[in-house]
């Protein structure tokens, strides 16, 4: 005897939903994997009517984008999800985020009324805490890494160690932070605090935090006496001309806005 | 080198930071940072006790405990307590937070575990042992309870391996048997009120209160006295008003604790991915074999009503998609069908699925698991007949003919099903090796049958083996255990002759693990305080997470036994190996589990003569003493209500206007 799938309201999905969500404080160490598992569960509480694929095993319509590293937190994360009634996106940002932990917050929902959302991400900007580490000494290491046209590193990947340019990707690198008394107190981290951020133009592979840590350290022997807090604080286009990320929601908002 | 809290810390007070920074260089650092959906997390000041409760294994492992989970939720709920989680923590993170000074925490709100009143460790089995060494040793907590003072948690241990607590009597402070729900909340009292009265007489005032309970018991008020050749003279009590013999914790009417009511839902990945819901405590089958079906008589059934309740609030809670009925034989439930379909029904045409863990080999099994996956997801089907021989089933009374077997995996296959999981047991009391070459020929059957029935050649059976570890307040607590060398030996015939069978051969999957694990098993499991110093020696020589078996070293163990006991007249093989006549003292004999020790050696007697016993569930009582002793009964159905309660209405947020 054959077993067929079983009979279920495999509904096409009538409306795609595009969410802007943030992965915060504690939370920065789950995975992706993690966090696919909680948003599958979130949208079940919070009763939206997923579209699921067909099959013996369906999962729902959820796409992902470019997330952040374990470790890293954002404030610039997306997903989109396909659903079988028309939601609406205040609505679902106010219940997925209630049904979502604490530290996975939703910030935006939108309506996606554009297609090539991915492709929209071009860019992103990171911001690197650094504490016991001089302004000069950063400073100094933006201006060595900068300095050089290439900056080759080294990333385990799924078919051996693969060695690529970081420098390329970097487009802007700023040092800004605190120099307090350094080393007074005799605590490994001292009171000085150097804050980096840096624009990176998405590419493959791609130049994630780690790697550019580990240019810094290549390029110009920054070596953080602690683990630094990275937080990705957009994902978006290039703003033609600049350095600047743009809102990737802007073109399904201005559609929105044309066609009612 | 411990841990050493230091002098600014103030109690209660979060270590995240100082864990964060060590967190980048560990694996899978989600695991230490909690989080979940559905924590609680209460200001270290608003309450009198403050519980930490921790499961001695790793988070994947810990996390969705159901035990644990319980405690935690029965704790919170009073005012006047908190209760905060703890795991094992790996040994990469462990060499960290010995070199950072990093306490061992609590993944709620990242407390000291020193901090805390009372530290509640969860044993499901004797092999988390070592790691609640670790444990307390991080907390920078002595880890022998005589050297600690009233600056430190007191140590209760529960769970189904702390039945027999000798072992461990020199590392805890108390150990409490049974159903934790009304043990907790009893323990809270006593340690608030103590608190509250200014701390009268410090730690012993505390414990000794503990132990004229009754029903919590306190090692340090016992002495052990040995014979000359090793066996135990007496174990008798050492102040007056302490009692003589301990009781367990029976729980009774499982409708008015409905716990977890807000079950945890971890961010990280963990062994048991769905929502539970215990659907009856207790198992009445009697096999001999079973610890957890003894010490948990008697059978209490949860409602058709209690149940669907359950399911519903669980699911709305979140998010699972999947739901297990989950108990020590779900299928054994007098309402089982009824709920099965009742479920099924209701979630009809959703994504959730349901399941039911099940080891009854009949065609209403196959039934069940019928009604069960009409929602499309199929897990595999797992029968156990334990023993591989008809002779060997009835003396583990497990009471299933080949027959049987042979009848419902053909239904099975027949129904679809491509794969089947048959578990069986090595090294039973009186086994010889015909007894185990039956599991060939039981599995051969099998694929036989199936393939009969389904018409196809890509039918699978796969059989797992487990080493058979006697286990205190068992029939078996008297058997010698097969050494690990006849137990190998075994395993490998089975394999060569599964292997040597052309024709059936390539279906039959085997799945067995090396005796040695199960010796260190058995000693932990049937030693007294002696075994307490070896567990602290292989512990100081590396000795984590011995249920992994890539953490565990026999080796290790051994030498820890070797220097331990040595001037001892006793033996790891003494513990473990020996059979023991019914007048010797055996360490747990001062422990009431309810069950009657002339009927457990009755049942050991009957069990060498191949005889068997009823379930006391559908037949008479066989008088194994719990129901008189506890002055507790069977709680079973019918109880005759079928239809299910209305699910929560809700009201979806989030759709548009237009539909709404
Ligand atoms: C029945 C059982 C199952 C059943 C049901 C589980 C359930 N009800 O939770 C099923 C078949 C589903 C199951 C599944 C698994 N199980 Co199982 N299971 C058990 C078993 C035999 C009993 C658990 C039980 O009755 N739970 C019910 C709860 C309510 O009871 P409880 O946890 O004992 O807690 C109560 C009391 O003991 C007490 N208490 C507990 N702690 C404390 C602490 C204090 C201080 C106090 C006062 C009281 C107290 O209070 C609680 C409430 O009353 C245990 C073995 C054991 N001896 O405990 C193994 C056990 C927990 N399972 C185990 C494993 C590995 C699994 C699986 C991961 C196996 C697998 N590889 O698939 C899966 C899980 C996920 C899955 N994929 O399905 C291991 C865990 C090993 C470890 N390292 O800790 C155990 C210990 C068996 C073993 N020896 O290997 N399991
Ligand atoms: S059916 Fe047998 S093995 Fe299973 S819980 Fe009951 S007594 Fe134990």
């Amino acid at each position: 005897m054959s077993r067929k799938p079983p009979e279920r309201d495999v509904a096409l999905a009538v409306q795609k939903l595009r969410v802007h969500y943030a992965k915060r404080g504690r939370l920065r160490f789950s995975s992706h994997r993690d966090f696919q598992r909680a948003l599958e569960r979130a949208l079940r509480r919070a009763e939206v009517p997923m579209a699921y694929s067909a099959g013996f095993s369906p999962h729902p319509k959820i796409s992902y984008a470019n997330s952040a590293p374990t470790g890293v937190a954002s404030e610039a994360e997306y997903v989109e999800i396909g659903v079988t009634k028309q939601c609406d996106p205040e609505r679902m940002r106010i219940a997925l985020d209630d049904a979502l932990p604490a530290g996975l917050d939703v910030v935006d929902v939108v309506t996606a009324a554009t297609p090539d959302f991915v492709n929209r991400l071009e860019a992103s900007r990171w911001c690197f805490e650094l504490p016991g580490v001089d302004v000069s000494t950063a400073q100094a290491a933006a201006d060595a890494f900068l300095g050089h046209s290439e900056v080759i590193v080294e990333r385990l990947m799924k078919n051996g160690i693969r060695k690529f340019d970081t420098r390329e990707a970097v487009l802007s690198l700023t040092v800004s932070g605190e120099s307090g008394v350094s080393g007074s107190q005799g605590s490994g981290a001292g009171d000085s605090y150097a804050i980096l951020e840096v624009v990176t133009r998405h590419v493959t592979p791609s130049v994630r935090p780690d790697d550019l840590l580990a240019a810094l350290r290549i390029a110009a022997h920054l070596v953080p006496p602690v683990p630094p807090r990275v937080t990705r604080l957009a994902q978006g286009p290039l703003i033609p001309g600049s350095t600047e990320i743009g809102d990737p929601f802007a073109p399904d908002r201005a559609a929105l806005v044309s066609t009612n | 080198m411990a841990v050493t809290t230091s002098d600014t810390h103030v109690p209660g007070a979060s270590v995240f930071d100082r864990l964060e920074a060590l967190l980048p260089f560990v694996s899978k650092p989600i695991q230490y940072v909690g989080g979940e959906l559905n924590a609680v997390q209460k200001p270290w000041d608003s309450v009198d006790v403050h519980w930490a409760l921790m499961y001695p294994d790793a988070y994947e492992v810990g996390a969705p405990n159901q035990g644990v989970q319980i405690l935690y939720e029965v704790i919170n709920e009073r005012a006047d307590a908190l209760a905060e989680r703890t795991y094992a923590v790996w040994p990469d993170l462990e060499k960290l937070m010995r070199e950072h000074q990093v306490p061992q925490f609590t993944v709620d709100s990242h407390r000291a575990l020193g901090d805390f009143d009372v530290v509640g460790m969860s044993f499901s089995t004797e092999l988390g042992y070592t790691n609640m060494l670790t444990a307390i040793d991080l907390a920078g907590v002595p880890v022998l309870a005589a050297e600690r003072d009233d600056s430190h948690p007191i140590v209760v241990a529960g769970g189904h391996a702390a039945f027999n607590p000798e072992t461990i009597a020199e590392f805890v402070d108390a150990a409490v048997m049974g159903d934790g729900e009304e043990a907790v909340l009893l323990i809270t009292d006593i340690v608030r009120d103590w608190k509250n009265e200014g701390c009268p007489e410090g730690r012993v005032g505390l414990l000794r209160r503990l132990a004229l309970t009754g029903v919590i018991y306190v090692p340090r008020f016992y002495d052990v006295e040995y014979l000359e050749d090793g066996r135990i003279k007496r174990i008798v009590p050492n102040e007056a008003d302490i009692p003589w013999r301990v009781r367990k914790f029976t729980l009774m009417d499982l409708d008015s604790w409905p716990y977890p009511k807000a079950p945890l839902v971890p961010l990280a990945e963990t062994v048991h991915e769905r929502m539970s819901v215990e659907i009856f405590r207790g198992c009445t089958r009697g096999c001999r074999f079973c610890q957890a079906g003894m010490i948990t008589r008697p059978v209490r059934e949860r409602s058709i009503t209690g149940i669907a309740e359950m399911v519903d609030n669980g699911l709305c809670k979140t998010g699972y998609e999947e739901v297990g009925l989950l108990s020590l034989s779900s299928a054994d439930h007098t309402e089982i069908a009824e709920i099965a379909k009742g479920l099924a029904d209701r979630y009809q045409g959703t994504e959730t699925a349901l399941s039911l863990p099940s080891t009854r080999v009949d065609a209403f099994n196959i039934d069940l698991a019928n009604e069960l996956s009409r929602n499309g997801r199929r897990s595999g089907l797992t029968f156990a007949p334990e023993g591989g021989s008809e002779r060997m089933r009835k003396v583990i009374n497990k009471q299933v003919t080949e027959e049987d077997l042979i009848r419902t995996v053909s239904a099975a296959y027949g129904a679809g099903w491509r794969q089947v999981k048959l578990y069986f047991m090595v090294g039973l009391p009186t086994e010889t090796d015909e007894d185990v070459m039956q599991v060939a020929e039981l599995a051969r059957e099998v694929i036989k049958a199936g393939r009969a029935a389904s018409g196809r050649r890509d039918i699978r059976c796969t059989v797992s083996i487990g080493g058979f570890v006697p286990k205190p307040h068992t029939p078996f607590q008297w058997a010698g255990q097969l050494n690990h060398e006849a137990t190998d030996a075994r395993l490998h015939k089975l394999r060569d002759a599964i292997r040597a069978d052309r024709e059936y051969g390539k279906s039959i999957g085997l799945r067995y693990h090396d005796g040695k694990p199960g010796i260190v098993e058995g000693l932990l499991s049937r030693g007294d305080r002696r075994v307490g110093r070896v567990i602290l020696q292989a512990w100081r020589d590396g000795a984590r997470f011995d249920g992994w078996s890539e953490h565990f070293s026999f080796d290790r163990w051994m030498n820890a036994a070797a220097v331990a006991l040595a001037d001892e007249p006793v033996d790891v093989d003494w513990f473990t190996t020996r059979e023991r006549q019914q007048s010797e003292v055996l360490p747990w004999g001062h422990l009431d589990s309810g069950l009657d020790a002339d009927w457990l050696w009755e049942d050991w007697q009957d069990s060498l003569s191949e005889v068997g016993v009823e379930d006391c569930r559908w037949t008479p009582c066989f008088d194994c003493g719990v129901c008189d002793q506890m002055e507790t009964e069977i709680q079973v159905g019918p109880t005759g209500v079928v239809t299910l309660p209305m699910p929560t209405v809700r009201t979806t947020a989030v759709l548009a206007e237009i539909d709404a």
